[in-house]
């Protein structure tokens, strides 16, 4: 094999790209697209709540803590309520996020025992948002709560209140959830949808018998055809990475070089899973439909973008363990927002490692025997 | 005696139970054009794959230009040149880059490919669009292009499945003049076709039946051995006996 052969595949493969302005803009756009979308659209971080409140004004614990609430970074309170019932109304209007009641005879009931009443209703009809903004306000209400009945009775009654602080993430910005969710998502799509696609347009075409029947070794023609989209998910995975760091604000608190590694390897098994789809299909329109239904869908599902793997039937949970993005994405996870080392991601980058390993055996196999 | 550059033995290629190739024998001499008829499905695409290095027979033997068709597979591959009935070349190349591309595959040189290069436009009469898109050429040149790429690394046979598909018999005629340049250069032609005004223009037809050949001579003979006016009522007599034996 001739190194001047093969780079002659190469160059015919980066013009492919080049040319074509959907594949451009695929690869290039898309995640800057979905960087945005996820952090901006798709959000489920509390962000400027608004809150309306029905008590008494001229009780002085209820305007404490209507203060509060006010002065928090994320709360902002748009109006009073004369009664609770009237919550609905704002809902409906959209007026507001959320209401808080207080019962009558908060501030003696809070002197008399430390602990008084307090309602809070969330609109339900964007139910993830609304668990978010009702536990946020909870918590908010109970620190004062609690400050309240030290500062009163000098010890600490109420002091069973829990105070939950999220670690990594004390804003519970949904970005630090998405942004490896994002990576792993677009990696994979380039490096499978695209790779499939290219091999099977090819395929359809007619063009890969004049590619096969050159003395270029099939191995190698695939492996042209890989390397730029290799280069391409480098480059996507940089953007991202500066993206979520300078537009996000994500920190990268590990390791680069072990990140660039989980990333290469998982690149690997995308490309692997690419040449597999595409001796699978006949057509570009096959190879798109088992990318989305296939890659996409099941990742966008199983590896924790959107729902919680812990929270699935054991069955499903098995399932989502056979998805490479779900490893991934874990380990992203642990290095870019835990700062872990290699001692913490070494299991999942071994599994990550062997299905790129046996993925790469099959799909070189199936090609292979396709060929005969 | 003329020298034998295709030497095809007992070939055989079995798919399960299906005989897609059944038992074959024949030479092809070095300049001669050899026409490979045969209905869909009679098994002359499978035959000419193994042909081309891209699939190994299951039983028979053979060299294509001196090599062993089931172990040198990458030498045969070298040493002829294929264009297909699809068109082979890159619709998003320029002409330019297209050759560039398989002067590049074939393993040619920078300074020989660039010479290759003008040699072809040149011949060609498309130096003004050389910059151009192949996809944007009218049928009948991008058919020529292809068949001058295929031939860019001076192979001694070329390999033509169905190359003119699809263009009216004017540009197919003009086409033909290109194989005859070429066979008198010494390049042996293998072509497939379903045209039977190009079998006409061959020096010797094969007409495969079934996996097997059913007949194999210069279409003059065939045309007197089967009492017919022209290759169409040949292949029309030969084909039509295949259908009554299913």
């Amino acid at each position: 094999m001739k190194m001047k052969e093969f780079a002659a595949s190469v160059v015919k493969e980066f013009r492919h790209i080049f040319r074509d302005r959907r594949t451009i803009l695929i690869a290039m756009v898309m995640p800057v697209v979905q960087i945005i979308l996820f952090g901006f659209a798709v959000s489920t971080e509390v962000n400027d709540v608004r809150v309306v409140f029905c008590g008494d004004l001229s009780d002085a614990e209820v305007r404490r803590a209507v203060d509060r609430i006010d002065q928090n970074k994320y709360l902002r309170i748009v109006g009073r309520l004369d009664r609770p019932a009237e919550a609905e109304e704002m809902f409906r209007k959209n007026g507001a996020d959320v209401a808080v009641c207080f019962e009558r005879n908060y501030g003696s009931r809070m002197v008399a025992s430390g602990h008084a009443g307090v309602r809070i209703i969330g609109d339900g009809s964007d139910p993830n948002t609304a668990q978010m903004i009702a536990s946020y306000l909870k918590g908010v209400l109970q620190s004062e709560q609690s400050e309240v009945s030290v500062a009163l009775a000098g010890d600490p009654r109420s002091s069973m209140t829990p105070v939950v602080q999220l670690m990594y993430n004390p804003a519970m910005k949904s970005s630090y959830n998405f942004v490896p969710g994002v990576m792993g998502l677009i990696l994979m799509l380039i490096c499978s949808m695209m790779t499939a696609v290219s091999i099977v347009r090819e395929k359809e075409t007619g063009t890969l018998e004049l590619l096969l029947v050159s003395p270029v070794k099939p191995l190698w023609i695939i492996v042209s055809k890989m390397i730029p989209y290799l280069v391409l998910s480098a480059a996507n995975f940089v953007s991202i990475l500066l993206l979520s760091h300078y537009v996000m604000e994500v920190p990268v608190n590990g390791s680069l070089l072990l990140l660039s590694l989980a990333a290469l390897i998982f690149v690997v098994t995308s490309l692997a899973l690419g040449l597999l789809i595409s001796v699978i299909s006949s057509s570009q329109r096959t190879a798109l439909l088992i990318c989305g239904m296939g890659l996409t869908m099941p990742t966008m599902i199983f590896s924790g973008i959107i729902f919680p793997c812990e929270s699935m039937p054991v069955i499903l949970q098995w399932f989502s363990d056979i998805i490479p993005a779900k490893w991934f994405i874990i380990i992203v996870k642990k290095v870019m927002i835990q700062g872990d080392g290699l001692a913490s991601v070494i299991n999942e980058l071994s599994i990550l490692a062997g299905m790129a390993a046996i993925l790469l055996a099959v799909s070189i196999k199936s090609f292979r025997t396709r060929l005969q | 005696m003329e020298e034998n550059v295709i030497h095809i033995r007992n070939l055989t290629k079995k798919f399960g139970d299906f005989t897609a190739v059944d038992h074959i024998s024949f030479d092809v001499r070095r300049g001669e054009i050899f026409g490979f008829l045969g209905a869909n499905g009679a098994g002359k695409t499978t035959a000419m794959r193994i042909l081309c290095g891209l699939s190994r027979p299951t039983e028979g033997e053979g060299t294509v230009a001196g090599y062993d068709i089931c172990s040198e597979q990458e030498k045969i591959k070298r040493n002829i040149g294929y264009m297909s009935q699809k068109f082979s070349l890159y619709p998003d190349l320029t002409v330019r880059e297209n050759i560039r591309l398989f002067g590049g595959i074939y393993g040619l040189g920078d300074r020989r490919i660039r010479e290759k290069t003008d040699a072809m436009l040149d011949m060609l009469g498309m130096q003004s669009e050389r910059d151009q898109f192949a996809g944007a050429l009218p049928l009948g040149w991008k058919q020529k292009l292809a068949f001058s790429i295929a031939m860019v690394h001076d192979p001694g046979i070329i390999f033509l499945d169905e190359p003119t598909g699809g263009v009216d018999p004017e540009t197919r005629r003009r086409f033909w003049e290109m194989i005859y340049d070429a066979a008198e250069r010494g390049v042996t032609v293998f072509v497939t076709t379903h045209y039977m005004d190009e079998a006409e223009y061959c020096d010797r037809v094969s007409v495969m039946v079934d996996g097997r050949i059913a007949a194999l001579d210069s279409p003059d003979r065939l045309k007197s051995e089967f009492h017919a006016g022209n290759m169409d009522e040949v292949f029309g007599i030969i084909a039509g006996r295949a259908g009554r034996e299913e």
